[in-house]
């Protein structure tokens, strides 16, 4: 012992103190800190998601309209990437090192320590290729994933495309998308995108500091299957669907074609059509370009989004008011001089008819007659009280489905437009209109606009005697002919079966009639009864658009049908025989030859396509509109907030629909 | 009498609960190696293609050597440790010479067989040994001018020479033998002014210079307040406090010139001035994690994610600690640290009943280059301390810092075990 023995004592509480302080801290990072427990596991753990096979698309016999084909993408985890030989990976995957600096630039922006896509869809070639040399490749993951195909190349528009989800998307779907991920964006393949898409699956890997894979992580505790989407059987017919969009080639418009009594779409042709298979693969974004650019518009859903005067096409529909509302007789006359003096206004027909009945003002489509049936209407409640019988009017119209959208599962359709009484006090001051100042509506003109989607669903409403099932395109989900409930009722349109008949006799005579006037009658099928009227819409910027709506046969109606051929002049010119082929070979499975000599490469080879200058016209005043429309959103909108009530009934209207898919599914469950 | 016992047997007065210990850190080393560079191809214990075991074969090593010192007489250690000294010395010149560099640091001499020698391990044990030669001599007294500045040539010669190499970690392992010097009387203010010196230091790289001005001057105001009638106490006061202000001054030009790029870069991480957990805080960040990771109880042997997928760099050697705290938890962390804290508590135990003040600050020295290496290995581990590359006593993987540390505690052991005589 010595003088200093008693430092022992400083020299221990030093070392106790110092190694306390590192229990403590151990205490924290270890017991009160558990933060580390994450970082580990995000370490360790790799999760990579199975994607499922999206659901193929078949026609009503079980025809495929597409289907997938396998595709690869390259992902990056810049935290793993390494030094390796950029030169060999570039040309693997055919870019260049500025391409290749650009892609990693993009990924470590979105995260410097998370696998995002690198480059997309690399066609099987490629992948072989390169998964041989994956290892080389530190940081760079091949993720298997499917792509569509279409192998007939058929019904562009009905179908749509898929894309990769938009940062909208990723936010609206509560994170379910992530980014690189596909989505439907129009068509079928966005209406029935929780269907398609299935359900995806993950697979937790443990990986060590080098990103190898090392195998499963907690023995698949954590890994969930992927299911794969539903196949969905659409009511389209693929024969129908190739002939029509053979025949519509180098025209715009649109065949609209519908079972009436199921209201199954059996034809959607939208003309300029484009090949499917354009959207898919690495030349998409060209391709697409192209296409948006394409003064003709492609994009354009024109059966559910074009609005034409349906011109003559509307008489039929008018008769049926006036008969419902007992203002006409089928044995009502009119002794046609060539024109109607509406009050003081002298509106000229087509032809001097003489003296008329209904059926053969309608074979005749004359003018003169329907402008007397409006007036009629119009004056139910006498001259100088136009307003409520035009609001009654309307009300009828509206149930034809006109005015509004129908229904169709398929997104953006359009509501046409049938005008307000407003519409007209604002342009004439309340109540000083009168039936002779709106009398074009008589006749499908003015103001009165409906998609060929309406158009033909009209056809069904005269075949079914007065009701329509709401046109849909999907008629089964996966083995079960499930479609939603809204699809089976029927929607009656308020007029007595008993009406029909003299408006379909004239109908039948418009394709069947001797008398001169019938205006289809080189369409006429032999063997087949078609009811038909045809329409010529005005156009103010060019040839007039030729319309046609039918319904065959006339007993126990197969097949309703709307033609629209744009800036191609009489319906009875191109309409009705491109209508005809459709009705025969839906009917007959083959085409015959016909009286009138007409044949189906005749009509397909014609080129009807306007002058692009003139064209463009009615393209900006069709911007117009689509301005007018936003604006009109707007104010919905505004009008929502201000009432509280009404806010929160749209919002679980709104709500309701994605939860009727939802209920589908659990339906589907019990039933297993 | 004494004699006579010792020649009766060797064993006669080991302290058996060092031994005991020392056994269960190599242990502890030996199955942590295992888990931290686990090798499915080589599952064996004792598979010499595997880091445990070579551990293994370095662990027989040292118990062998450790019997051979207990067969040596306390004198004839004694008396070579100026010969020890100047062997290890040489070496750390010649290691200077043919060394061969790994990470950096040229610090190993092959010796054939593909094993290397670390001379600094050894100069740790030599430099203890010479210190407790010289201090333990007659009419030497730290407390003299002289006798210090000797005390302190013969610290800092193998310093300088091991930070040529550079290796800043063994560098600093000799700064804890200011523990040695504190026992043997050197004045606390050494103590007390090296702390606040590393506080100040460390405090004005975090923090503005003036507030910690503001701060010195308040407390030195304090001191001077409660000294007011003492003039001499409040001129020493003003004098410290300038000293101190001036030192605040210039900590961060010392910092910023004195360091190199690497070692600043690796202070920074710790003082949380910069995050980098992918370059240079790459080690500590996922040596936290697997620490942090283990919870109380760990995740069980073999089963720490952190260790078996190698994030950890180095995690045989300097992160050892990483695979106690992942797969043993913050028990695991407990039990360690407490056999550490009781093995130093014992050493001190020791030392203060030895007769010859030779053995006593021999012990003190064993204890403080222990403690030293314990708390930076740790401290780096959980991130309190910059990444300094020691290995920790008896677990790290290394057969050079093994072998030093059992000849480090077993000579103790041998000097202990004649603890009655003079040596």
């Amino acid at each position: 012992m010595n003088k200093f023995f008693e430092r022992r004592y400083v020299v221990t509480g030093i070392f106790i103190v110092i190694i306390i302080t590192l229990l403590a801290r151990l205490f924290y990072i270890q017991i009160v800190d558990d933060r580390y427990t994450l970082y580990a596991n995000s370490n360790v753990r790799r999760t990579q998601i199975v994607y499922p096979a999206r659901g193929p698309i078949l026609d009503r016999k079980g025809r495929v309209l597409v289907q997938n084909e396998p595709i690869y993408d390259v992902n990056v985890n810049p935290k793993e990437v390494r030094a390796f030989d950029t030169v060999a990976f570039c040309k693997m995957l055919g870019i260049d090192k500025a391409g290749f600096d650009k892609r990693l630039a993009k990924a470590i922006k979105y995260s410097p320590n998370k696998e995002s896509p690198f480059e997309k869809q690399l066609p099987v070639e490629m992948y072989a290729a390169l998964q041989e040399k994956l290892f080389e490749f530190p940081g760079f993951y091949v993720q298997p994933r499917t792509v569509r195909a279409y192998p007939d190349s058929v019904a562009a528009q009905f179908l749509g495309f898929i894309g990769e989800a938009t940062p909208r998307d990723i936010k609206r779907s509560n994170g379910y998308y992530r980014l690189g991920d596909y989505i439907g964006v129009t068509g079928v393949e966005k209406s029935y995108e929780e269907v398609l898409r299935g359900q995806r699956g993950v697979k937790v890997q443990m990986v060590d500091s080098r990103g190898i894979p090392k195998g499963s992580y907690a023995n698949g505790a954590l890994d969930t299957v992927a299911r794969s989407g539903e196949r969905l059987t659409s009511s389209l017919d693929i024969e129908i669907q190739k002939l029509g969009e053979k025949l519509m080639k180098d025209k715009l418009g649109s065949i609209v074609a519908i079972e009436p009594s199921t209201g199954e779409i059996l034809c959607y042709v939208s003309s300029p059509t484009y090949d499917p298979n354009l959207m898919v693969g690495r030349e998409r974004g060209n391709n697409s370009a192209k296409m948006y650019n394409d003064p003709y518009k492609p994009f354009f859903t024109r059966p559910i989004q074009a609005y034409y005067p349906p011109g003559s096409s509307f008489k039929p529909l008018s008769a049926l008011v006036a008969l419902q509302e007992g203002l006409i007789t089928p044995q009502t006359t009119y002794n046609c001089p060539g024109y109607y003096m509406a009050g003081n206004v002298k509106v000229k027909c087509t032809h001097v008819h003489g003296v008329v009945n209904l059926s053969n003002a309608i074979a005749g489509s004359c003018n003169g007659f329907f402008d007397m049936v409006f007036e009629k209407l119009m004056n139910a409640r006498g001259p100088r009280n136009t307003t409520p019988s035009f609001v009654d009017w309307r009300n009828k119209v509206n149930k034809f489905g006109l005015g509004a959208k129908l229904g169709v599962d398929i997104p953006n359709e359009g509501r046409g437009n049938v005008p307000t009484a407003l519409h007209y006090d604002n342009i004439y001051h309340p109540g000083r209109w009168r039936s002779s100042t709106i009398i074009s509506l008589a006749i499908g003109q003015g103001e009165l606009e409906a998609t060929p989607m309406q158009l033909a669903n009209i056809e069904c409403t005269i075949a079914n005697h007065g009701f329509f099932y709401k046109p849909h395109l999907i008629k089964g989900i996966g083995d079960k002919d499930i479609i939603k409930d809204e699809y089976t009722q029927k929607n009656y349109v308020g007029i007595d079966p008993q009406y029909f008949e003299p408006v379909i006799d004239g109908m039948q005579n418009v394709v069947e009639g001797n008398n001169g006037y019938a205006t289809a009658r080189r369409s006429r099928i032999p063997g087949i009864i078609m009811c038909g009227k045809t329409g010529t819409a005005q156009n103010p910027h060019g040839k007039n658009h030729s319309l046609f709506v039918a319904y065959a046969p006339r007993e126990n109606p197969k097949i309703a049908i709307a033609v629209v051929v744009e800036n191609s002049g009489d319906g009875g010119n191109y309409a009705a025989p491109i209508a005809s082929f459709i009705v025969e070979k839906y009917l007959k499975g083959m085409i015959t030859k016909r009286e009138s000599g007409i044949t189906v490469d005749e009509f397909a080879n014609m080129n009807l396509l306007p002058d692009l200058a003139l064209y463009q016209h009615d393209l900006q005043r069709e911007r117009r509109r689509d301005s007018i429309r936003a604006v009109k959103a707007d104010s919905i909108k505004k009008f929502k907030a201000d009432s509280m009530k009404k806010a929160t009934q749209l919002k679980s209207a709104k709500n309701n629909k994605p939860g009727s898919w939802g209920n589908l599914f659990a339906g589907r469950g019990k039933g297993k | 009498m004494n004699n006579n016992h010792s020649q009766r047997s060797f064993f006669f007065n080991v302290d058996w609960v060092t031994v005991f210990l020392y056994l269960i850190f190599c242990t502890i080393g030996w199955f942590n190696i295992h888990a931290a560079v686990f090798d499915e191809k080589h599952p064996s214990f004792i598979d010499s293609n595997t880091h445990y075991g070579k551990q293994f074969i370095y662990i027989i090593a040292g118990v062998v050597v450790g019997m051979i010192i207990l067969l040596l007489e306390s004198r004839f250690i004694a008396t070579l440790a100026p010969v020890f000294y100047v062997v290890t010395t040489l070496l750390l010149i010649v290691v200077l010479v043919i060394g061969k560099n790994v990470g950096g640091n040229q610090a190993w001499i092959n010796i054939g067989g593909g094993f290397r020698l670390q001379p600094s391990e050894f100069a740790k044990f030599s430099t203890c040994l010479l210190l407790a030669r010289y201090l333990s001599s007659v009419n030497i007294k730290v407390t003299e001018v002289k006798s210090f500045f000797i005390a302190a040539a013969i610290i800092l010669f193998p310093m300088i020479l091991i930070k040529l190499q550079p290796d800043d970690g063994s560098t600093l392992v000799f700064c804890s033998l200011i523990f040695v010097l504190y026992r043997e009387g050197l004045s606390p203010y050494f103590l007390v002014t090296i702390g606040t010196m590393i506080t100040l230091f460390i405090t004005s790289q975090i923090y503005n210079e003036y507030y910690i001005m503001i701060i010195i001057v308040i407390i030195g105001a304090i001191i001077a307040y409660a000294n007011k009638r003492n003039r001499q106490a409040i001129f020493k006061t003003i004098a410290v406090v300038a000293v101190c202000v001036g030192f605040v001054f210039i900590a961060k030009p010392l910092y910023n010139h004195g360091l190199k790029q690497h070692q600043r870069a690796r202070i920074d991480v710790v003082l949380g001035i910069t995050t980098d957990s992918h370059g240079v805080g790459y080690n500590q960040n996922q040596s936290k994690i697997a620490i942090g990771s283990g919870r109380l109880w760990g995740k069980g042997y073999l089963k720490g994610t952190q260790t078996k997928y190698a994030f950890v760099p180095e995690q045989s050697t300097d992160f050892i600690f990483c695979t106690i705290g992942e797969e043993w938890g913050f028990a695991g962390s407990v039990v360690v640290l407490g056999l550490y804290l009781f093995l130093l508590l014992r050493i001190i135990f020791i030392a203060e009943r030895q007769r010859a003040p030779f053995s006593r600050i021999y012990a003190y020295g064993v204890a403080s280059v222990l403690f030293f290496h314990v708390v930076i290995n740790i401290a780096m581990a959980i991130g309190v301390m910059p990444v300094i590359g020691i290995p920790l006593p008896f677990i790290s993987y290394g057969g050079s810092s093994l072998l030093s540390f059992t000849i480090l505690l077993f000579v103790l052991i041998k000097l202990d075990s004649n603890r009655m005589g003079i040596v």
